[in-house]
């Protein structure tokens, strides 16, 4: 684990420089948001998915979201990036003196949904939307492979990658509009536990580096509680726990402190059966 | 440990033995067997002609077809006529190929267009196109438009089926994603839909090009005063079996050219499919 921590610490000049290349093309838009929801409800025909949610993020938190198939988990995060708007309620983003903004959000898919036909600084680039000029986004697109360690691959094609290095060019893609609140939708459902483990401390590490608000779907306790500073637990469309996790990061596997918080949100979701 | 025993299996020197490297004799048989069955019927071909068992006015014998194209070549008719075939191949795929493409994109992506003109264009689809070749000599005579019409509409229902196909086919998921980070219209047409449909896109084109070259062999035995297939029809009046025989080896390598220039081209342009990766 030790070696991992080495291998993976912010290196100084890999983000630095980055946010000021960001600075000269758009300067302003990477600050974190918070989110203020409102007696959400959002109604599918005859289904009610969403019953009147309230919730509050703080701009910076780390919230991960769990609970069973079909609680509502997914078309909450919809609402979160603009997917979808709720059948009624309110959804507000403010920066951090309050002032209510377009939330710079970006999503990591389940799948990492690459464009078989660029090459992977391409896929990178498409993260920055079509208002940067193409050097400026080729540049920028380097530099956030390098920070997800996958620099020597940015002219590969994406089926020449192991799925792991795929999920890691689509976290790529979405950091590098430095978007201030990013939402994973169960973005690493499909890996094996070992490439789990190293992707949750890469999601862990550029999160903690870059300070945006970031919002976790998963049915995984375990991952929940290993990156979030607080869980919610969703059940029949409602908030049904809603749990702080006080623990330092970086935070390891198999921490007792942890094991606790565990434990209370399986008997939550469990429980609700 | 089992794991260490199978890579120690599988080291360089006991691989180069299971497979060694392709000789010289490899490579030629590999390049050469395609070629055997051809080259052994034209031989004997030639041997039953030269033997008198094949009435030069059944079948002319391979030296006679080569001494047929000989001829045309020096006289400048070989020349000539397969230029003006080749040219008229290519405005009918222009003409018809932009057209197929054009409701093939408007359909896969409008669902307005789509009601508007699929069922029209799926009758159209089910009539023979070369069994209006009666009424396209009524219309425009056995000039350039009869063959530009025909071959037009024999490359149009391909293309406008598999372009239609393809853009219906492309990944949702990469659409939404494309939504997500701001593509739409053009842009999301350029980087995401057109890319997602140029592999069936691909499809339609050649099996349009098998299309291309039969409507023009049939139109212009029918209706036409120059091309390959009146000069295989003016020989056919005066005997002349070798060139009769000589315009369907052009026809066969015409074809096949097209086949490679569009084999070439989908290999460059979906180098990304792991399909193409060589």
């Amino acid at each position: 684990m030790s070696g991992y921590v080495s291998r993976y610490a912010p290196r100084p000049g890999t983000i630095e420089p980055l946010g000021g290349q960001r600075q000269t093309v758009s300067a302003g838009a990477t600050e974190a948001v918070s989110i203020e929801l409102r007696r959400i409800d959002q109604t599918f025909g005859p289904n009610r998915v969403l019953r009147g949610i309230d919730l509050d993020v703080p701009a910076g938190q780390f919230l991960a979201i769990v609970g069973k198939s079909g609680c509502g988990k997914s078309t909450l995060l919809r609402l979160l990036v603009g997917l979808d708007r709720p059948t009624s309620g309110s959804l507000r983003f403010a920066d951090r003196s309050g002032d209510t903004v377009e939330a710079n959000a970006r999503i990591v898919f389940q799948e990492p949904r690459l464009l078989p036909w660029a090459r992977v600084v391409d896929n990178v680039a498409v993260g920055l939307g079509q208002d940067v000029d193409e050097n400026t986004a080729h540049v920028k697109a380097l530099m956030v492979l390098d920070e997800v360690q996958l620099l020597d691959k940015a002219d590969q094609w994406p089926a020449r990658l192991s799925g792991g290095q795929r999920q890691r060019v689509a976290l790529a893609r979405a950091l590098v509009s430095r978007p201030g609140l990013l939402v994973f939708d169960e973005p690493l459902g499909a890996l094996d536990a070992l490439k789990r483990i190293t992707m949750q401390q890469l999601v862990s590490r550029v999160w903690r580096e870059l300070g945006f608000t970031a919002i976790l779907v998963t049915h995984d306790v375990s991952e929940a509680v290993h990156l979030a500073d607080r869980v919610i637990v969703l059940d029949g469309g409602k908030v049904a726990l809603d749990l702080d996790i006080a623990a330092e990061h970086p935070r390891h596997h198999g921490d007792p402190d942890l094991a606790v918080f565990e434990r209370r949100l399986l008997n939550a979701i469990l429980g609700a059966d | 440990m089992t794991a260490y025993d199978v890579a120690s299996d599988r080291s360089p020197q006991r691989r180069s033995w299971v497979l060694p490297a392709p000789s010289a004799r490899r490579i030629l048989l590999k390049e050469f067997l395609p070629y055997a069955v051809p080259i052994l019927v034209v031989l004997i071909w030639q041997i039953l002609s030269s033997a008198g068992w094949i009435s030069t006015r059944v079948m002319p014998a391979p030296t006679d077809v080569a001494g047929a194209f000989v001829d045309q070549l020096l006289s400048g008719a070989l020349v000539h006529n397969v230029a003006v075939s080749g040219a008229r191949a290519l405005a009918g795929l222009i003409v018809g190929g932009t057209i197929g493409l054009a409701l093939g994109i408007a359909n896969g992506i409008s669902k307005l267009s789509e009601q508007l003109t699929d069922t029209s264009l799926q009758m159209l689809r089910t009539i023979p196109h070369l069994a209006m070749i009666p009424l396209v000599i009524l219309w425009f005579g056995i000039g350039e438009e009869s063959k530009l019409f025909l071959t037009s509409l024999g490359v149009l229902f391909p293309i406008y089926l598999n372009t239609f196909h393809g853009v219906r086919n492309v990944d949702r998921e990469l659409i939404e994603m494309g939504r997500i980070y701001g593509m739409n219209g053009w842009t999301l047409f350029r980087k995401v839909i057109l890319p997602g449909a140029l592999p069936s896109i691909f499809v339609g084109l050649r099996y349009a090009l098998g299309i291309m070259w039969l409507t023009l062999i049939v139109s212009e035995s029918i209706a036409a005063s120059s091309g390959i297939g009146h000069m295989a029809n003016q020989a056919r009046e005066f005997m002349m079996t070798d060139v009769v025989v000589l315009s369907l080896l052009i026809y066969a390598a015409l074809g096949k050219l097209a086949d490679v220039i569009a084999k070439t081209m989908e290999r460059h342009a979906l180098s990304w499919n792991p399909v193409y990766q060589r």
